[in-house]
């Protein structure tokens, strides 16, 4: 079955079966590996991608054939012109990640978070971030980091 | 796992969905948030031969309050009730709690309420609340629409009034007066994971301070959402007071009928029905500024 999809901006036509998850279509039919896949089974949040300019969704949990017509976000389309976007910033400032499996989730559920709540407190930021799971870093440094991103986002005037 | 191999139809208007499901009948599921039904077929416990997604019509995207009665359609998102500029009014205090505890946050940017009922697991949240809150569901069927009462629609675990070929159009939830508020309470052992036990507590004042009238229901205690029937007669017309929450709450205990699993054993799943029922009922209470 056809499914037309823009990743970051980017048109994809690729044909796959039904069944095919949305994880699954982007890193193999895209080629687009930076979108993880850790549980398979939507409890880990590793898999998020932005859905629509402002929906975070589980991509093992949703079809490609769901997202026929509809614009992705993944971590590949987040940074412009080579400079990281200000979350990716903030991760690397605050020390967000140390294995890194679980950061491409975290970056597009806050990325989520930041769309809804440009000005997140930590219990927003925690909540919100309560279906993604990291292994390394304790959420600290996650949380500082969405704090970090918050604040210069709020500093340039703008909700990116 | 990959799911097994299926047929995808996607649906534009309920008609087309309506005329989908009639034809394939029981070999068709109905596909709108997915998050329970997909990981169902991952896990090759559900096999459906044709998938109908209903997440392209529109007319079915509505979260709208019309003559006394919130309508959900069946694919509004459980994050946008989370969002509605109303939710934090105090009447709907029993949905705003429900809403910020269904699953994870991300699942409820896709989950639906109306999918959540007609999936019916016995640990559901939005079950008990729509239990609680006396909601009805409108159903499409051979011989039209019909309505539906929740404590009719749901029937067993992962089992609906509705039939073959049939679909959920919305569910109503009654707008309570301004001295109504509720309560969710849910003890989970991580988010995400299914509920150890929940209770959902709705509760109506009279001007004198009795209670005119109370929803008292559990989840995750039985094969489905439980109507705690003995807790709603006996604080019916009273006037609240720490004894009759107490006296709701053990009837909450007697009724539910949990199994023992790894979350936790049949003795403490009952205690904890309980306990959840007397917060929840004791936080409904404190919202409509009475002291105990």
């Amino acid at each position: 079955m056809k499914v037309n999809v823009q990743v970051n901006g980017v048109p994809y036509e690729r044909d796959v079966e039904p069944r095919t998850l949305l994880a699954y279509f982007l890193r193999e039919a895209c080629g687009l590996t930076g979108t993880h896949v850790g549980c398979d089974t939507s409890s880990c949040g590793c898999c998020v991608v932005v859905m629509d300019g402002s929906r975070a969704v589980k991509s093992c949990t949703l079809f490609a054939v769901q997202a026929d017509g509809h614009a992705l976000l993944t971590v590949e389309g987040l940074a412009e012109g080579g400079k990281l976007h200000p979350l990716q910033q903030g991760f690397w400032d605050q020390h967000g990640l140390q294995c890194g499996y679980c950061t491409p989730g975290m970056l597009l559920a806050s990325y989520a978070l930041l769309k809804h709540n440009p000005n997140p407190n930590e219990t927003e930021i925690r909540e919100a971030l309560a279906g993604n799971l990291c292994r390394c870093t304790g959420y600290q440094n996650i949380v500082k980091a969405v704090q970090q991103a918050a604040r210069s986002n709020a500093n340039a005037g703008t909700s990116q | 796992m990959i799911p097994a191999a299926f047929e995808y139809l996607r649906a534009h208007s309920t008609d087309e969905a309506f005329t989908h499901l009639q034809q394939h009948g029981g070999e068709a599921r109905v596909l709108a948030g997915g998050q329970s039904l997909i990981p169902a077929m991952r896990f090759r416990l559900a096999r459906p031969a044709v998938l109908v997604d209903i997440n392209g019509i529109e007319e079915l995207n509505f979260l709208r309050p019309r003559s006394g009665v919130l309508a959900i359609g069946a694919i509004a998102r459980d994050s946008d009730i989370e969002r509605a500029a109303w939710i934090g009014e105090r009447r709907w205090s029993l949905l705003h709690d429900a809403s910020r505890m269904v699953a994870d946050p991300v699942v409820r940017q896709m989950g639906t309420v109306v999918g959540s009922l007609c999936h019916n697991d016995p640990a559901g949240d939005w079950t008990a609340v729509a239990l609680a809150a006396r909601a009805e569901v409108v159903v499409r069927g051979k011989s039209g629409q019909r309505t539906v009462a929740v404590d009719d629609f749901l029937v067993d675990s992962f089992t609906t009034r509705v039939g073959e070929g049939e679909l959920a159009l919305e569910v109503r939830f009654p707008v309570p007066d301004e001295r109504t508020a509720g309560s969710y309470q849910k003890v989970e052992r991580k988010v995400g994971d299914f509920a150890t036990a929940a209770g959902a507590v709705q509760v109506s004042l009279n001007v004198d301070g009795t209670i005119r009238g109370a929803g008292v229901t559990l989840s995750a205690a039985g094969p489905c959402a439980i109507r705690v029937e003995e807790a709603e007669r006996l604080l019916t017309g009273q006037k609240p007071s720490v004894e009759l929450l107490r006296a709701a709450a053990d009837a909450a205990s007697r009724r539910s009928s949990p199994q023992a699993d790894l979350r936790g054993s049949v003795e403490y799943k009952k205690n904890l029905a309980g306990v959840l029922v007397a917060r929840g009922l004791a936080q409904a209470l404190q919202r409509l500024g009475v002291r105990l």
